[in-house]
């Protein structure tokens, strides 16, 4: 047989051989699929609220709720400061944001495992699947926001305490770039763990127990104001500390000073975890399927 | 003009005994083992339950692993529909899977010019909670459909599957057959230019496989290309223009499919009355119910590959349940010798388990074909379990072949032929079937 040419008239050709480049992405390929990426997104959004009786307010109640508890144990009780701000606020505020990289994450991280009998019988551009899950996601965010917003008027115009905070303009500029890059290290993260829960499956009981630690160590339910001078360095080694701080800083223009040094150091961390994430999740992808 | 698929020297290499089974514990314990330098666990592990024999000719260059497809190579034109057809663990599904790009080859290449579909089962992406409607639209993304083409097709493929009135009910609540029907319907209006199936059409109804295959040999009149796998002899002769064979990972033959499928029953199938898997890694199934051993006796409950048409057949197979909360069904085909089915029978009605989820645990599952009921020929047990759903049914375990047998008339006037005494391959079933025969008076 003569070598395979690959010159054609069709605009659309198939070269199948072993080993691509280790870095080879058909980012074409993930374009042509658009259409699937927005019918994931609708199948996730609308399954999920089917199955239940209170259908999207779930997606309110359960950073309420969970803002509702910190308010009690860890201001009330713990008597953890919340830089004066009042602390239904700064707990809902730091949460949502963590809730979304968390869930990002978590759900991104069982690609393999949960849609092992999809993978096995059709082939589409696997990263399709975790993109589907930022996005909608983000819809749940975006719900959560709006709720943020409206504690957020009833404190500033209704309440004795509306002095202790403002609104700080320069910094909601960046607003969406926050957003962004909270779901791109969710992402990066999320595919890291998938191509590991894929080989390792005893992995996907630890994801959710790890996340809900690393919140800890996150400044969500604490100011970063109340780290000492010299653990920043260290705090700032975990990408989401700038991140939820940040959030913060956008709403309530409370803040360390050196919030710039934990950005630089939040977006330097996303880019490696992503690039990487997504090399490594693109090599499991192309012989996961051997080992199921 | 070029080929419209190119296949050059494909093969695939596989690695058995690390499937899967890997924790991260084992890892950790691996690299424990190394620091110390003493031997790995899995290491230990996989050389005393060595699978595969070094001499087999399957057998890959090292320990434990299997060439699945060896060194294949074709060209197919455009518009003709090539026939695979080979027996279990032939590479048939390999082939397919490395040409609709769900797993790579080891080795060698293939190019497809044209767009291609493919079609390795039905309903693929289903979601239960969906309407008819908005799954039509998911699953046909899924196979690779644009949304403005499902848009434009929207109309037929609810024609097509006959249950309009129920586009906008969510599928949980339609029944077996009304799932099957929606989900042939979306695949059926799938147009590439290249169509890889793989025996999608051993589902449903005969009247709607008959749709089906009815379908399918439109599709291939209008010029497109297809790459057909199946087990069903009939089905291949049909539709198919040429047609390969496919036997432990090599191409054994290739050329008409009428020529193809002459040779592939020639060759008969070697009788085997009993069949046992000793590894689980190897044993067919998945996570939740594996088969161990499947064999067929006669009432002294020993295997046999030979029957009298006036002997029962039990046909016992044993297996295992790894999860609780499956309601699972169990299923025996009969194949005839022209791979068509003759019987399928299920054990819901009498098995303890049948209307309710089963306990994790072994299981043994006999079933008697009762005597004086089969005809003459060689009879090919398929099994096939699956988890019972309200509106779905998900196959675990698929196997074809598992014993095969033959089945004899003995020329003995004690026997349903009586005295006539040629050979009486006529249908499948014989079974003495009550006449009379009167003289009537002038």
């Amino acid at each position: 047989m003569n070598p395979i040419n690959q010159e054609t008239t069709s605009s659309y050709q198939i070269h199948i051989r072993p080993n691509k480049s280790w870095h080879h992405m058909n980012w074409h390929a993930i374009w042509e699929y658009r259409d699937l990426l927005f019918l994931l997104v609708r199948r996730d959004f609308v399954s999920k609220y089917k199955q239940t009786i209170l259908g999207p307010l779930w997606f309110i109640l359960q950073p309420l709720a969970t803002t509702i508890v910190f308010t009690v144990v860890f201001s009330r009780v713990a008597r953890i400061p919340t830089d004066s701000i009042p602390p239904m606020l700064f707990y809902l505020c730091g949460l949502i944001g963590w809730m979304y990289f968390a869930n990002c994450l978590n759900y991104t991280s069982t690609t393999f495992v949960t849609n092992a009998g999809i993978f096995n019988k059709v082939y589409f551009p696997r990263l399709i699947i975790p993109f589907s899950v930022i996005i909608s996601r983000f819809l749940a965010f975006i719900i959560q926001f709006v709720m943020f917003i409206g504690f957020y008027i009833f404190y500033k115009f209704f309440t004795p305490a509306s002095d202790t905070f403002h609104l700080n303009p320069a910094a909601l500029i960046f607003f969406p770039l926050l957003i962004m890059l909270t779901a791109l290290l969710g992402l990066g993260m999320g595919l890291w763990l998938s191509a590991l829960t894929a080989k390792y499956r005893d992995l996907t009981q630890l994801t959710t127990f790890l996340t809900s630690l690393w919140m800890y160590a996150t400044p969500v339910i604490y100011p970063l104001s109340l780290i000492p001078a010299k653990w920043h360095k260290v705090m700032a080694l975990n990408p989401m500390a700038g991140i939820v701080e940040a959030y913060r800083y956008c709403f309530f223009s409370v803040t360390v000073g050196n919030l710039f040094f934990y950005m630089l150091s939040s977006i330097i961390m996303t880019l490696i975890i992503l690039i990487s994430g997504i090399l490594i999740f693109n090599k499991t992808e192309r012989n996961f399927i051997d080992t199921i | 003009m070029k080929p419209i698929i190119e296949i050059e020297k494909l093969s695939k290499l596989y690695r058995l005994g690390s499937i899967s089974a890997n924790t991260f514990q084992d890892s950790l314990k691996n690299w424990f083992h190394r620091i110390k330098n003493s031997p790995p666990a899995t290491a230990d592990k996989s050389s005393s339950r060595l699978m595969i024999d070094p001499n087999d000719p399957q057998a890959g260059p090292e320990p434990n692993t299997l060439w699945a497809l060896r060194d294949i190579s074709y060209e197919l034109q455009e518009g003709e529909i090539l026939g695979i057809i080979g027996r279990n663990g032939a590479g048939k599904s390999t082939l397919l899977k490395i040409l609709t790009q769900i797993t790579e080859p080891t080795s060698g290449q293939a190019v497809l010019r044209g767009r291609t579909a493919s079609l390795l089962e039905i309903g693929t992406g289903f979601h239960p909670e969906l309407t008819g409607r908005e799954n039509i639209y998911l699953n046909g993304a899924i196979l690779g459909m644009k949304k403005k083409e499902i848009d434009s097709k929207f109309e037929e493929i609810v024609d097509f599957s006959g249950i309009p009135k129920f586009i906008d009910t969510p599928v949980k609540r339609y029944s077996s057959g009304m799932y099957v029907r929606l989900a042939f319907a979306v695949a059926a209006h799938l147009e590439p230019e290249i169509l890889l199936v793989d025996e999608v059409l051993a589902v449903g109804d005969v009247e709607f496989q008959k749709k089906c295959l009815g379908k399918m040999k439109n599709v291939s009149k209008s010029g497109r290309t297809i790459l057909f796998v199946s087990h069903n002899m009939q089905a291949i002769k049909q539709l198919c223009t040429q047609t390969i064979i496919l036997d432990k990972g090599r191409m054994i033959f290739s050329g008409s499919a009428e020529s193809a499928v002459d040779k592939y029953l020639g060759d008969g199938l070697s009788l085997k009355g009993e069949q046992i898997w000793d590894h689980t890694q190897t044993a067919p199934g998945d996570d939740i119910v594996r088969v161990h051993s499947v064999r067929v006796m006669n009432t002294d409950n020993r295997s046999r590959t030979q029957f009298d048409v006036r002997d029962p057949m039990t046909i016992e197979l044993k297996y295992t349940v790894y999860e609780d909360g499956h309601q699972l069904a169990t299923q025996i085909y009969l194949f005839n010798d022209a791979g068509q089915v003759i019987l399928n029978t299920k054990d819901n009605k009498d098995s303890p388990w049948g209307d309710r989820c089963i306990p994790k645990g072994s299981y043994c599952a006999r079933c008697t074909v009762p005597a004086d009921l089969i005809n003459e020929g060689q009879i090919s047990i398929g099994i096939g379990i699956g988890t019972v759903g309200p509106s779905y049914f998900i196959g675990h375990v698929t196997i074809y072949d598992a014993v095969i047998f033959a089945v004899t008339d003995a020329f003995d006037p004690e026997g349903v032929r009586g005295n006539y005494p040629f050979e009486w391959k006529v249908g499948d079933i014989r079974t003495h079937i009550p006449w009379k025969v009167e003289r009537l008076e002038n």
